[in-house]
């Protein structure tokens, strides 16, 4: 994951980072694996600049997902922020430059409810829930999704 | 192209604060 040139350049990019290592700093790792309940390896906190977690990779994923991942932290990050317009960008770029990743489905679903959560239109989630009958019809968003058409 | 992974978190916690940008904190096993 760590070695790609798309995803060193995405980090260096978005972000300020931190490792904390089980083995080379041991105690440094209990510290924050607690402070973060965060006990498996690999696991990657996304933190905004206050340190409050948005979003968590554990496990190893290839490098597309991984990305989509890093994509979708930042995504979360503007919805948790009630940055609306930003975080439904950011939902619609994963879609659209990552459509294969599993990060896609979710980042359509929530594409579709930041619109809404600006406007209290629901025409997006209406969209939305179309769009799951033309795509990623087997994921767990598309199932709930589907009420909103 | 390298990552600029750092060890001090707090350090990096408190330039994410002054510089209002994010910050990605990796609990790591892997060989170095």
């Amino acid at each position: 994951m760590w070695p790609d040139e798309r995803v060193a350049r995405y980090v260096n990019d978005n972000f300020l980072a931190a490792r904390v290592h089980v083995r080379h700093n041991p105690e440094a790792f209990k510290q924050y694996s607690e402070r973060y309940k965060a006990p498996w390896t690999p696991t990657i906190l996304l933190l905004d600049a206050d340190g409050v977690e948005h979003h968590r990779i554990e496990g190893f994923l290839p490098t597309d997902d991984f990305l989509a991942q890093l994509m979708l932290g930042r995504a979360r990050t503007a919805f948790d922020q009630a940055q609306w317009a930003e975080s439904e960008r950011r939902f619609r770029e994963i879609v659209e430059q990552l459509p294969n990743s599993d990060a896609a489905p979710e980042a359509l679903y929530w594409a579709g409810v930041a619109p809404y959560k600006a406007t209290g239109n629901p025409v997006s989630l209406k969209a939305t829930g179309q769009a799951f009958k033309g795509r990623y019809q087997d994921t767990p968003w598309a199932k709930k999704a589907s009420v909103w058409t | 192209m390298k990552i600029d992974f750092r060890s001090d978190v707090e350090r990096v916690l408190q330039e994410g604060k002054a510089e209002q940008k994010p910050v990605l904190l990796d609990f790591s096993a892997a060989p170095m």
